[in-house]
């Protein structure tokens, strides 16, 4: 703030409460002219005032309210000036993760004359539950997925941070993928996991097929022959016209559809012969899902969770897909 | 300057009576909306899978309603009787009065197409899109000439501080409505703001919590500044009181905004000073609780007799408890556990149906006889029955709001041993159902309430004139 606003809020500020204080010590004398108690001597459609003094517990209070105000922000702060205390909520203004976390040492240090709540209260959690964590990640993800306790926690964890879009369950729903079932899009080894969870996921694209199949009569086609591959009827002459079309899409999903993963490649294209749909399996979500493309994304968690608790939501998801 | 007598004035009540029957029909239909959508909460399949009749855009309706139909209309009523009244003079303007009432049933229709047709610049309480926004400040503007046009051509010496408020209010609302709505219109009916970030959020609430602390409260103060002593006759308990606490009110609300925004992007010294103003705030909000209270000394007997008296004495008693409660839900370790949970919204009630409605339905059953030539209401047993049933509906709602907000707020919070969260979100909302069940309930009440009171309000109007004689009173 430039010190013409900087100035600008002290004046205001503190102006508007020693206006009340000196409205209220106006206010405790009797300057009406007329005796107190008595009636003010005007009449508003037949409304008449009385010149009655202030309640003494009302204005003392009031007093006491604003002698703490201006301790609160002397306390505090006020515009630029952070206060006696050196308090801040969190480290405001911060723009790149480096620079935050460069902060936070900064001002966990006792020394440093700013005491930052929001990294002091998460510093104080760290300090507390960091070493059930650490225990848990110092021991494998197949290890924990048969520990009942430790995939209580990771259960806990997935349910607040991963089950807006999974659900509580873990069993997807349309555009995010089932959990529970052994169909894979990255893979399903514990490591594989952890490594979605920790960096996230950006589908390298399903992009919109229309122009390039030629037009809706293409898009028809493509999506007849992709149903045909789970078996489903279609019109056989339409798959017959889609299959030709098809090499354009083997290039991620395979030469028979069985998915990128089946041929150990990382674009994460799904399987399309196992009758699983992420985006949905009737006719018109295929035909969608061809004409204008799909695009998912799982965000990376490390920075938001850190990799010990990762660790440990890896063995829940893990756990989910072992019989 | 002559004392002029009040019945020799020609005082324009064609503009008042029109604003008090649209006060009681916007009553329903606001609180009708509420009743819906509390219900929508607990049978979301209310909502007919029809857009318009989501929660997301009645909720807005709702609230647009209350306060600028249903309030809004109280005030338009009450302020342009009490200012000719205090003022002994008939209001000024003419035709720019009656285009106010013209003019602002015109805003409440376009919000009540508007918004269900899911129009909004998602600004909370100022949702209304620009070409709306600017019938508003038009409106308002002349509301503003019409009021202080009134007040200048005075026949007595002093202002009456009933007109202190309105006039503070008819101020105030206009600087906010005109602040905060300033866009970039890109179409008819979409726009951006002119604002973005944490200055749009600071903005909003700067509006957001004047639209509370002026439209809602200064402008009723105003109200209850005529009618509670008009209705008890007897005189206002102290002057200087009056004075210190308006000046105080309306100087510390204008600041208490932030409070909306603790542990937000907002820097913290604007929190804190949000949060020290709410505090201060307390006592000169009190000031208006005490000098209407204390009007009543030496005439606490009327109570029993008087439900119209018993409306707008136990209104001061919920505005008490609101601007308790206010203050210390803007205390940021308590605003931590308070936000985003039921227990604003149980506030929020507790000054909208508690205050608001109840001094306004206190002043609508003291005019409605004035203004169609009556000596009492059509009914004062069925204005008991509405006190009653006025009293239990907010009893049910704010207690039910309270539990189920502080409820959420623990245990949303709330820690297993290996310090993650005990419960999910939808766990929360699962436990709330109940309370949300008690809240319809008391809607429902209100409700009730609201239309006893439209058949007492027709059946006084339709009465020969003069032949409703006030009851002896024992």
């Amino acid at each position: 703030m430039s010190s013409f606003w900087n100035i600008w809020v002290w004046v205001l500020t503190l102006g508007s409460l020693v206006g009340c204080f000196l409205l209220l010590r106006m206010c405790l004398k009797n300057f009406a002219g007329v005796k107190e108690g008595e009636s003010m001597g005007h009449t508003f459609d037949g409304i008449e005032e009385l010149n009655n003094p202030l309640p003494k517990w009302w204005s003392t209070f009031f007093l006491l309210t604003i002698v703490w105000a201006f301790g609160y922000i002397a306390l505090y702060g006020l515009g630029n000036w952070t206060g006696l205390l050196g308090w801040k909520s969190s480290n405001q203004g911060i723009l790149n993760l480096a620079e935050s976390k460069a902060k936070t040492l900064e001002y966990l240090d006792k020394d440093s004359g700013v005491l930052v709540q929001y990294d002091r209260e998460v510093a104080a959690a760290d300090a507390k539950f960091g070493p059930i964590f650490e225990a848990y990640a110092a021991r494998s993800i197949e290890d924990l997925a048969t520990d009942g306790e430790a995939l209580k926690v990771g259960q806990r964890l997935f349910i607040q941070n991963c089950s807006q879009c999974h659900g509580s369950d873990a069993h997807g729903t349309t555009g995010f993928p089932n959990l529970t079932d052994k169909d894979w899009l990255y893979g399903g080894t514990p490591a594989v996991i952890k490594e979605t969870i920790m960096n996230g996921r950006i589908a390298s694209g399903m992009m919109a097929w229309e122009g390039a199949l030629g037009g809706d009569q293409g898009v028809k086609e493509v999506a007849a022959y992709v149903i045909s591959l789970s078996g489903r009827s279609v019109d056989p002459e339409l798959a017959k016209a889609g299959k030709a079309k098809f090499a354009l899409c083997a290039a991620c999903h395979g030469p028979d559809g069985q998915g990128s993963l089946a041929l150990g490649m990382p674009m994460g294209a799904p399987n399309l012969t196992d009758n699983t749909w992420l985006y949905g399996g009737s006719k018109r979500a295929i035909e969608e899902s061809i004409r204008n493309g799909r695009a998912g994304v799982m965000p990376p968690w490390k920075d938001i969770l850190g990799e010990e608790k990762v660790h440990l939501i890896s063995a829940y998801v893990y756990s989910l897909s072992q019989d | 300057m002559t004392t002029s007598n009040t019945s020799a004035v020609d005082y324009n009540f064609d503009v008042v009576r029109q604003f008090t029957v649209m006060t009681v029909i916007w009553g329903i239909v606001g609180t009708l909306v509420g009743v819906l959508i509390a219900a929508q909460l607990i049978w979301p399949a209310l909502n007919f899978d029809t857009p318009w009749l989501t929660y997301s855009r009645l909720r807005p309706l709702h609230t647009n309603a209350v306060i600028f139909a249903f309030g809004t209309s109280a005030l338009f009523a009450t302020s342009y009787y009490v200012v000719q009244r205090t003022c002994q003079t008939r209001l000024f303007g003419g035709k720019l009065a009656a285009f106010t009432f013209w003019g602002w049933q015109a805003v409440i229709v376009a919000a009540a197409i508007s918004l269900p047709l899911g129009y909004t610049s998602t600004k909370e309480y100022a949702e209304l899109e620009w070409p709306i926004d600017i019938l508003i400040a038009v409106v308002w503007v002349s509301y503003a000439i019409v009021f202080f046009g009134t007040l200048v051509k005075r026949k007595t010496s002093h202002i009456y501080v009933a007109n202190w408020f309105f006039g503070g209010f008819i101020v105030t609302v206009a600087v906010l409505h005109i602040g905060n709505s300033m866009v970039i219109p890109v179409s008819a009916m979409k726009s951006y703001s002119l604002y973005s970030g944490a200055i749009d959020a600071m903005m909003q609430w700067w509006y957001g919590h004047n639209a509370v602390g002026f439209l809602l409260t200064a402008g009723f103060l105003g109200m209850m500044y005529y009618f509670v002593p008009k209705q008890a006759e007897r005189p206002v308990y102290s002057y200087r009181l009056s004075i210190v606490h308006f000046w105080a009110l309306i100087s510390l609300y204008i600041w208490a905004g932030p409070h909306h925004l603790h542990y937000t992007a907002l820097p913290d010294w604007a929190q804190s000073v949000g949060m020290v103003m709410s505090i201060v705030l307390f006592l000169p909000s009190w000031g208006g609780m005490i000098n209407g209270i204390m009007t009543l000394s030496g005439a606490w007997h009327k109570l029993r007799s008087d439900p119209i008296l018993r409306f707008l004495i136990v209104s001061l008693s919920f505005y008490g408890m609101s601007t308790f409660e206010g203050p210390m839900m803007a205390i940021k370790s308590v605003n931590a556990l308070s936000h985003y949970t039921d227990w604003t919204v149980g506030h929020v009630h507790s000054g909208a149906l508690g205050w608001v409605a109840m001094v306004s339905i206190g002043a609508m059953y003291h005019l409605i006889p004035i203004l169609f030539n009556q000596g009492r209401m059509y009914s004062m047993r069925l204005i008991n029955i509405h006190f009653w049933l006025h009293t239990a509906g907010i009893v049910l709602y704010i207690v039910a709001m309270w539990i189920s907000g502080v409820m959420q707020g623990l245990m949303w919070r709330a820690v297993n041993s290996d310090g993650t969260l005990t419960y999910s979100f939808v766990e929360s909302l699962t436990a709330s159902y109940p309370f949300y069940f008690i809240r319809f309930i008391g809607g429902v009440l209100v409700v009730t309430g609201f239309l006893l009171m439209a058949y007492n309000m027709f059946k006084t109007i339709g009465a020969k004139d003069n032949s409703l004689k006030p009851l002896e009173v024992a």
